[in-house]
């Protein structure tokens, strides 16, 4: 039941009724759907281009994933076509249609997880959700920086497009890994073209993503800082917000290493400079003509510089969705906001001390593996802290099961599984036995996919209402959910015990090489059929996005029933987002305060209790 | 419903927008240019023995840049100061000085420095033939004084086909530099601060004799080609800070001038301080690349 | 722009600036005499190659400390700025020294 929230109700002369203090007449096409500097049109773009991105990185995994299963055998149906698309006869090893050669398996999984990581999830959990929700929560009309949001995203989605052409050099796309260690990737996909050549096209399309991200990151600690509404304290601020902050400073502090990194290693492929290679590198037993002089091992600690805090990138703004969503369908305050608040800033800094711990079989010595094994299992205290308060959050809560609310339960022993597996992962002992093999993508795997995809399943459900003034249908929802679920588990669970038995995580073959692998190499099959399984849900997903934009049930502002700001303002929100000045009377998450009529609080309601906190303390 | 605090400050940080984007913006900045120096430091000191050159830049030169970009950095001040000030006709001229020193700085580098690079050239020497080119090396003579040894004969090639032709069997200098033709000069030992003019001699090189033979391109050595890089990607964004002044110093720039001084004045600090950053990057870059 | 004024807040009078603008141009001077002693100083020869560069890094740090401090303004900054520049200042630092940790810490058969 709706309490009164319409404070900035939604006036019946549209986005142009806010007070007339300008005559603008509507701008067209381009200028609204294509060159908007609208935080929630530019939210939109990053959200829709980068779930379509998603689905790329997915289908290219299904493909390897029949490799896998199925090794040398011909892809049915989608192997004949592809056999004909793919450049470098990828799909038509020895001349028989559908088979995959190594080189383009190596280019899926390379590809894969380039695209995984950088043009979907870093564009949505942070970009897409960020740009629209942020404002929105701390009571903003947009972005401090419009121009160069709009900047942002347009650099986004030339990198991607960069990355997309790179499939049809005739290389092939990139196949030295997402992490592009040299001296392969400085000398792989050599061509008479020194540009347009797959690993060339990757660095470039990395230095538009890099671009892209810089520019985001600069607007969104700008705005959270400045354009807090008044009232909208540091801890008055949803938690979603504070972990969006966190996440634009790594991105800000870390990318650009990995930027100085990817400038080198591109003058290495086109001015044969040797800024990573050593003296004496051979290529196919011919000597490189290269001065030499270089270091393989400064890429790895340039690009795990980033790579590393990258990956709290890809899972802190999932965690302040599920704080949102939990919050939401508990009707009860966070458990231990503060606590969680300063983990997440714990988290921020300690990412940037422990990369080498990607790098233990490098042969570092004895002291400095002890720094980065020391600062590893202490940032695993701050992850723990953030999983403990949301699990907490649970207790005592009036639990409602909606679609986001499922994606959000099913989250938090996911993510721990995850969490907990890396564990081992942080000793350098232990590493060493399960470094390169299928553990280690278990393990990541665990915390991206059932955790942060679910945290985006999650946060698209949730706040689908808002941007569209439509609810998406619950029911397929849940098929949606349950189907992803199971087939999550059984594509990743078996991954563990493959690591552990040490099958390789680069294995083109699936393993079939190595006797060591014999006992766990039928999983593959079974993987595999959970895999393409999870895809056909997905397509459920698709078409409940797009029916549901037409055809969903019509909400009002505030369907859920939520404190946050956001759901004070239209939906979806007019440009400038609130029709007045906003102010702040309490914390983020007010629900059942005892001796209140209504269950929910907004944050902005002049009515009711002030408060200072975020939670009332339990 | 307009954006607040472009620029006036918000109370509690004291800041207006643009001022915090600008320094988020150069920290991340700070983290380029250090990954990069970073990198200089690692190669420099995993160089090999001899194959991390000193002495090859034209100080003279890169003192020169060193003053414009200076000056450059006071002027574009006084041109903010003048704006504060609401004295418009000063900020063009401080404005155009400021320009005019960041084009000058550019066209020397662009049209002197890497051009005179570019087409000098050099080989290093194998071990096992350091003894046979010991008149252009004198590493005897090194030796005896405790400096290190030389590996590298430099100089202008008589004939740069000979490095793409695999049938050729020798590189000809033409010229050689001061230092490879009285190697055991006392003037030789260390860079001096003009640079010593070649000498006119004809010098073979067998190409079995060669470990590496390059122009002075960012392929010749780990030192150019982080020279190349820094200078290259310092320059950017010299290219990049002229752009902004002069958009700003355009008709643009007056016409907000007449809306809003103030605002105009945030601009031009705001390019200011990307400016002074980029000056920061190139007092280090001097010392480093050109003096040590 | 209803809410922004177009004057200068207090402590950023045109006369306040006014009294800077002698300070630029004397700094600016002093960073072209500190210029030429780079230049003389790297040909003066301080034993160690290790001493020649600590001197180079000492005025150049010194040069751009003057530009940061008085041409950044830097020294009269508000404490958000000088937060972003102190965890800027602990990763960029973190960065090289932790690199060189491992560089310099090989894996040997001594533990």
């Amino acid at each position: 039941m709706e309490t009164s929230t319409a404070i900035h109700s939604h006036d019946p002369h549209g986005p142009h009724g806010h007070g007339g203090h300008e005559e603008h007449h509507a701008p067209g096409f381009w200028r609204t759907y294509v060159f908007s500097t609208d935080h929630k049109m530019i939210g939109i773009q990053y959200g829709i281009t980068g779930l379509c991105f998603l689905f790329f990185g997915f289908c290219l995994m299904m493909v390897m994933r029949w490799q896998l299963a199925y090794p040398g055998q011909a892809l049915p149906f989608i192997g004949k076509l592809l056999a004909n698309v793919v450049r470098n006869d990828g799909m038509n090893a020895g001349g028989v249609p559908g088979v995959m050669t190594a080189d383009f398996y190596n280019s899926l999984g390379a590809m894969h997880g380039t695209i995984m990581v950088f043009l979907g999830i870093v564009p949505v959990a942070f970009a897409a959700f960020g740009n629209y929700v942020v404002p929105l929560q701390i009571g903003a009309p947009d972005m401090t920086f419009p121009k160069i949001n709009m900047a942002s995203f347009h650099s986004f989605w030339v990198g991607g497009l960069i990355m997309l052409v790179s499939f049809f050099c005739p290389t092939g796309p990139a196949k030295s890994g997402w992490t592009s260690y040299s001296p392969l990737a400085d000398l792989a996909d050599q061509s008479t073209n020194v540009i347009f050549n797959g690993q060339t096209l990757w660095i470039l399309g990395m230095v538009f993503l890099i671009t892209s991200s810089l520019l985001g990151a600069v607007n969104f600690v700008t705005t959270i800082i400045q354009l807090r509404a008044p009232g909208m304290t540091w801890m008055r601020m949803p938690f979603f917000c504070w972990v969006q902050l966190i996440t634009a400073f790594i991105l800000l502090l870390a990318f650009p290493p990995l930027e100085a990194a990817s400038f080198m290693q591109l003058m290495d492929r086109v001015f044969g400079t040797s800024f990573f290679l050593p003296h004496g590198v051979t290529l196919n037993s011919h000597l490189v003509n290269v001065a030499g002089g270089g270091s393989p091992l400064l890429w790895q600690h340039l690009f795990w510089f980033l790579a590393h805090p990258e990956v709290y990138v890809l899972i802190l703004p999932g965690l302040g969705i599920i704080a949102e969503v939990l919050t939401n369908n508990t009707r009860r305050p966070m458990w231990g906001y503060k606590a969680a608040v300063f983990a997440a800033l714990g988290i921020g800094f300690l990412s940037f001390i422990v990369w080498a711990h990607h790098m233990y079989l490098t042969g570092m010595g004895a002291a400095v593996s002890t720094f980065f094994q020391t600062t590893t299992i202490l940032i695993s205290v701050p992850s723990v802290i953030i999983l403990t308060c949301l699990l907490l959050s649970l207790w005592g809560g009036s639990i409602r099961f909606t679609v986001p609310m499922l994606f959000a339960t099913a989250f938090l022993p996911e993510f721990g599984i995850g969490g907990l597996t890396g564990i081992p992962l942080a000793f350098n002992s232990t590493d060493l036995y399960l470094h390169d093999t299928y553990y280690i993508i278990a393990h990541f795997h665990y915390i991206v996919a059932p955790g942060t995809i679910f945290a985006i399943f999650a946060g698209v459900y949730y706040w689908y209402p808002k941007a569209s003034g439509r609810m998406m249908n619950e029911f397929w929802g849940k098929v949606h959910f349950w189907g992803t679920m199971v087939c999550m588990n059984i594509v990743f669970f078996p991954m563990f015990l493959q690591g552990m038995a040490g099958m390789h995580r680069r294995g083109f073959d699936g393993g079939a090489t190595y006797d060591l692998n014999k006992p766990v190499i039928h999983w593959n099959t079974t993987i595999s059929h959970a895999a393409w399984t999870m895809g056909a849900f997905q397509l459920i997903f698709i078409f409940n996005f797009f029916w549901s934009m037409k055809f969903g049930k019509k909400v009002g502002n505030n369907p859920w029933n939520s404190t946050t700001l956001e759901w004070s303002a239209p939906s979806p929100p007019p440009h400038g987002n609130f029709l007045e000045p906003v102010a702040i009377y309490r914390g983020p998450y007010e629900y059942s305060v005892p001796g209140h009529p209504v269950d929910f609080i907004p944050q902005c309601d002049p009515q009711g209790p002030r408060t200072d906190a975020g939670a009332h303390g339990h | 419903m307009e954006i607040p605090y472009t620029v006036s400050a918000r109370p509690d940080t004291g800041l207006y927008n643009a001022k915090i984007g600008i320094w988020l913006f150069l920290a991340s900045e700070v983290m380029l240019f250090g990954g990069l120096f970073s990198a200089y430091v690692f190669l420099r000191i995993g160089a090999q023995p001899g194959y991390w050159p000193h002495g090859l830049l034209n100080v003279p030169v890169g003192t020169f840049n060193t003053a414009v970009l200076i000056a450059s950095s006071v002027t574009v001040v006084l041109a903010w100061a003048s704006l504060k000030m609401r004295q418009f006709a000063q900020y063009k001229i401080w404005m155009g000085i400021t320009i005019l020193c960041g084009l000058l700085f550019l066209i020397v580098k662009l049209t002197y420095e890497w051009p005179a690079k570019f087409h000098h050239f050099g080989v290093f020497i194998k071990k096992e033939a350091l003894a046979k080119y010991e008149p252009y090396l004198g590493n005897n003579y090194l030796e005896a004084k405790m400096l290190p040894h030389r590996v590298e004969i430099t100089g202008d090639i008589e004939d740069e086909a000979a490095l793409k032709d695999d049938t050729a069997k020798t590189y000809v200098f033409k010229a050689i530099d001061a230092v490879n033709a009285e190697p055991t000069n006392p003037e030789s030992d260390r860079p001096t601060f003009l640079p010593r003019p070649l000498v006119e001699k004809k010098v073979v090189i067998d190409k079995a004799d060669v470990d590496y033979a390059s122009m002075f391109y960012p392929r010749h050595s780990a030192y150019f080609s982080a020279y190349f890089l820094i200078t290259g990607l310092h320059g950017l964004h010299v290219l990049g800070g002229l752009i902004v002044f002069t958009y700003f110093w355009l008709p643009v720039g007056a016409n907000l001038y007449k809306r809003n001084p103030e605002h105009l004045a945030n601009r031009i600090e705001v390019a200011g301080l990307f400016w002074h950053f980029v000056d920061l990057v190139w007092i280090f870059v001097f010392p480093l690349f050109y003096l040590l | 722009m209803e809410n922004e004024h177009t004057h200068a807040p207090d402590h950023d009078t045109a006369h306040h600036v006014n009294k800077h603008v002698k300070g630029y141009l004397m700094v600016g001077g002093l960073l072209l005499f500190c210029t030429a002693l780079t230049v003389f100083l790297s040909y003066v020869n301080f034993g160690t190659q290790k001493a020649n560069i600590v001197v180079a890094m000492a005025v150049a740090t010194f040069k751009a400390g003057c530009v940061a401090a008085i041409f950044m303004h830097l020294k009269s900054e508000k404490w958000t700025i000088y937060r972003f520049l102190l965890i800027t200042a602990i990763f960029a630092t973190g960065l090289f020294l932790l690199t060189a940790f491992a560089m310099s810490d090989p894996i040997s058969l001594n533990f």
